[in-house]
């Protein structure tokens, strides 16, 4: 069952927001030993709140597609007081004094929070491995990851904990983990989500999205969580919010563009054949598709690494033991307490791009590294507008392979930042991007197609991935089961 | 014969913008205040919170910026300057470096006689810093954040100054354009207002500069004018004992009256500025800046030559009078009320700057009101009261900001013109004292002194000294 679904039926009173609540526990009590999705589950206040909810939906003060449907939230979004660790130690017993404006939009609209998910620490990685609460497993098979860093969210959908969730994308941490899982995942144009509250890591590339079984649902949960906020000075007041009105089956003379590039070198066959297969599909009601040189992919990731880790090193200064979080329980004067919380509260994959984002904004280093990333930046932005002059949407895939093992990524980081190839250059040009289910490779992992749009283009993005689904089988419905074999 | 040297001078002022609420949340920007209670998540740093830009830091700050003839950076950003220390939340504070909202600007000054100009490198906005308590008995530091986010504009000089007398008539000219605009209360001893002294010295006639030191925690006119002194001879004596300058910031001690290095150029830290991703360009259209100047007050020169044109107040006193935007206003404010000027003038020029010396008041810390000023001068003016009895009431005025219609009243200091019971005194005066009548009467006029005298005396003050010489002479005439 969708969100969507879920709602109509808590709205027609065919199941109760406790009976929705607590199903969602159930299937939690049931497949979370095994798949680790979620770093905290507070069923206490989330019991409180569906019959809270329940109330409103009665008085009619509730009427919204999401009212009584419960979501869980990636653990790098602030809810007041419920922990908010970033999937790290330095945040262990932090308990945030506000809500994320996402969360209050959507607890605005009755959905209803059952925890917060797994994630890479801070947000930095693409396997949720590098949590301090241990990894995510992908529900389809156990032995492989979920991608990420939004793993928890999108395995937590996946394997049916909650019926949508929100994540967050940096530079694919929504539409990869979302391809490996087999859930759809949008990633909007930067701006249109508020990040106040969203605990940043690269500010001006974060953007927080839905992590849902169908685009439907996605549609229905960016138009509750999209708006303009004075409190974020980069939210940009949009025309349209109405992105459910964009769920039309129909995608005649709707001009696909696909770049050689992302079907080249490095791309898994099974992978390139699945993606090929839906755009197929596309093109035989009525889409027409061509091929394209998309400029630059090459530079997309040296500059993301650069720019994103630059910001991160100054977003994560904070974490210093002064005012919350781990303080190292030994320590001798004010920078030995420094070294030794930070030393301690941070995984190595953080520290890494800690290390990396200071050296690049060292005096004698930023001309060449981060300035020059800011004009790779603007160029491939410039990439885009040239594309989306011409196309409508460009399709690929959302990553060049299916999941990989549990445990065979961290050792080789270079290799793994590779795998952020095909969704990397969105959050550097700011373009909306999804990724939708197009089936699953030999060993049953799933597969997905990213269909990217250009700024504000949300809707263009969602009625290709929904006549896309109206046209196949409906993946979600084979997601029940969780795979112990592969 | 001894070498001559040259002191060269650049200065870095901080001033702390008047607006209501901090430059990057809602939070109140009130002095004083219980620790950490004009606080919220943005100013302590609190993870996922955003800054949202103070419009009216950019309007004050392009204020300034006009006023000091710069050349104002239409579309400017902020950026991060990183460093750990605990009064800064976030461990980095927003500011400006790459593109600062003002640029290449100067005020004119005067100073040992000269005019000079002095030019205005930049001019950026940035945030205030938290306060440190340190507890000594326990060994904690405690944070207090009510500062935190507190607007600042960093005002950096050229090296343009060469002298004590310099500094203080560029800080003096600064402080007053930005007091003038409202922009600060510019008060150095609360923090509003603070100067880091860059200084090197050199021989009279090279072209080469020295090597500079930066001298802080300057907190009054007279620290700074200290520390030059105490500066310029420690480089000479440096110099002349054949040793070098190190390029260094040292910490200027006021009671001990010598600095102190705090650090070298070597161990300087690198700040790794870069933008500020949370907050988007700043765009300071034309019209904008065509608004902040049409509403940029008088300031000094204009005022004065105004102050002499319409109230005929003299230069030297319209200088005196202009020369704080407190007395400026306070001279303004009495003289709409009561309509006289020069009387206004005469009471701020004498009575009140006797008062702010004897009793060690500075002009910002006036307290009295127009009000009761203009009470005082229209009850001198109608004779209700001589000026004696007025100098008394104007210094409860100057210490309370007594009612003085109200004080006169009740202190019974109303000049009595009750002409017969003037003439009964004076009667009695007359014949208790018949040697003085005796010589008035003979020819020596200055006689009546004695008898007025002792008539004021009488009747306690409250005669008009005038009016008595002349009953006097008319009953002394019979």
């Amino acid at each position: 069952m969708t969100a969507v679904e879920l709602g109509q039926k808590i709205k027609a009173k065919e199941v109760s927001v406790m009976e929705a609540v607590e199903a969602a526990y159930a299937q939690i009590e049931a497949v979370e030993q095994d798949v680790n999705s979620f770093v905290t589950i507070d069923k206490e206040s989330a019991k409180k709140r569906a019959e809270e909810v329940q109330r409103l939906i009665d008085d009619g003060a509730l009427t919204g597609p999401l009212a009584g449907v419960p979501v869980a939230i990636k653990d790098n979004m602030c809810i007041k007081d419920m922990l908010t660790t970033c999937s790290s130690r330095i945040l262990e017993h932090f308990k945030p004094a506000f809500s994320s404006e996402a969360v209050l939009a959507l607890e605005k609209a009755g959905a209803v929070v059952i925890g917060k998910t797994n994630m890479d620490e801070f947000a930095m990685g693409s396997t949720t491995e590098t949590s301090y609460y241990g990894a995510t497993k992908n529900p389809h098979a156990l032995g492989h990851v979920p991608g990420g860093s939004s793993g928890g969210s999108c395995a937590a959908v996946a394997a049916g904990e909650c019926s949508f969730a929100l994540g967050s994308d940096t530079g694919g941490s929504i539409r990869q983990p979302s391809s490996f899982c087999g859930v759809v995942g949008l990633k909007p144009t930067y701006g249109t989500v508020s990040r106040y509250g969203l605990i940043a890591y690269g500010s001006s590339l974060d953007q927080i999205g839905p992590v849902a079984k169908d685009v439907t649902d996605c549609a229905a949960i960016l138009e509750v969580i999209a708006g303009h906020d004075k409190k974020d000075s980069t939210s940009v007041k949009r025309e349209d919010y109405d992105f459910t009105s964009a769920l039309v089956d129909d995608v005649k003379d709707l001009k696909i563009g696909l770049p050689k590039d992302y079907f080249g070198e490095g791309l898994e066959p099974e992978v390139k054949e699945a993606v090929l297969n839906a755009v197929k599909v596309l093109e035989e009601r009525g889409a027409i598709v061509e091929e394209f040189d998309l400029g630059l992919v090459q530079y997309a990731i040296p500059a993301y690494y650069v720019i994103a880790s630059a910001e991160a090193s100054s977003n994560l200064e904070r974490f210093d033991g002064v005012k919350y979080g781990h303080r190292s329980a030994d320590y001798e004067g004010l920078h030995n307490m420094y070294k030794k919380t930070r030393s301690e509260g941070f995984g190595a994959e953080v520290k890494r791009r800690i290390m990396l984002g200071s050296f690049v904004l060292s005096s004698g280093y930023y001309d060449a590294y981060y300035l020059k990333a800011l004009r790779t930046k603007a160029l491939i932005k410039a990439e885009f507008d040239k594309a989306f002059a011409k196309y409508d949407v460009i399709i690929g895939p959302a990553a060049p392979t299916t999941a990989p093992e549990l445990g065979k990524s961290l050792g080789d980081p270079m290799k793994m930042y590779l795998g952020d190839i095909y969704t990397i250059s969105l959050n550097l040009a700011g373009l909306p991007g999804m990724s939708v289910p197009v089936g699953k490779d030999s060993k049953g992992l799933p597969i997905g197609m990213q269909i990217i749009g250009d700024c504000f283009q949300e809707k263009k993005i969602i009625r290709a991935g929904y006549t896309y689904e109206c046209a196949t089988e409906k993946q979600y419905e084979q997601l029940a089961a969780i795979g112990k074999e592969a | 014969m001894a070498k001559q040297y040259e002191t060269v001078i650049g200065l870095e002022v901080h001033v702390e913008l008047a607006t209501k609420t901090k430059i990057f949340c809602g939070c109140s920007t009130a002095f004083g205040g219980a620790p950490n209670t004009h606080t919220c998540p943005v100013c302590t740093g609190m993870p996922g919170s955003l800054p949202v830009l103070n419009k009216k830091v950019v309007e004050y700050a392009t204020a300034v910026g006009l006023a000091t003839n710069c050349k104002i950076t239409q579309v400017c950003k902020f950026d991060r300057k990183n460093y750990f220390y605990p009064d800064n939340p976030q461990n980095y504070q927003i500011s400006q470096l790459y593109l600062p909202i003002a640029r290449d600007g100067y005020v004119e000054i005067e100073a040992g006689g000269h005019q000079k100009k002095i030019r205005i490198h930049e001019m950026h906005m940035e945030e205030d810093a938290g306060k440190l308590v340190h507890d000594e008995w326990d060994d904690t530091s405690l944070v207090d954040y009510n500062r935190s986010g507190v607007p600042l504009i960093e005002i950096v000089s050229e090296p343009d100054m060469r002298s004590a007398d310099e500094v203080m008539a560029y800080l003096e000219k600064l402080r007053l354009i930005i007091q003038y605009l409202g922009a600060s209360d510019c008060k150095l001893q609360e923090g509003s207002m603070r100067a880091d002294v860059n200084l090197s010295i050199r021989e009279v006639g090279a072209e080469e500069f020295g090597t500079r030191t930066e001298m802080k925690n300057l907190n009054s006119f007279k620290a700074i004018a200290r520390a030059i002194d105490g500066e310029r001879a420690r480089q000479i004596e440096l110099l002349e004992e054949g040793k070098e300058v190190i390029q260094e910031t040292r910490r200027w001690d006021d009671n001990k009256e010598y600095s102190y290095a705090m650090r070298s150029k070597e161990d300087a830290q690198d700040y790794r500025y870069f933008p500020e991703p949370d907050l988007v360009p700043i765009v300071i259209s034309d019209e904008w800046i065509a608004k902040i100047r049409t509403a940029q007050p008088e300031f000094q020169t204009e005022k004065m030559e105004r102050y002499k044109k319409e109230f005929e107040i003299p230069e030297y006193d319209a200088g005196i009078l202009t020369g704080s935007k407190k007395m400026a206003d306070l001279f303004e404010a009495t003289t709409a009320i009561c309509g006289k000027p020069k009387k206004v003038s005469n009471w701020l020029m004498g009575e009140t700057l006797r008062l702010m010396k004897e009793q060690g008041v500075e002009v910002d810390d006036l307290k009295f009101s127009p009000e009761n000023l203009a009470k005082l001068v229209n009850l001198v003016d109608s004779g209700d009261i001589n000026s004696s009895v007025a100098k008394e009431v104007f210094e409860k005025i100057f210490t309370k900001n007594i009612d003085p219609d109200k004080y006169v009243e009740e202190q019974g200091l109303k000049t009595v013109n009750d002409d017969g019971a003037l003439k009964a005194v004076i009667e009695e005066i007359i014949a208790k004292n018949p040697k003085a009548v005796a010589e008035y009467k003979g020819g020596k006029e200055k006689a009546i002194g004695a008898l007025v005298g002792q008539t004021m005396k009488a009747m306690q003050g409250k005669a008009n000294p005038a009016k008595v010489n002349e009953m006097l002479k008319e009953m002394l005439k019979a």
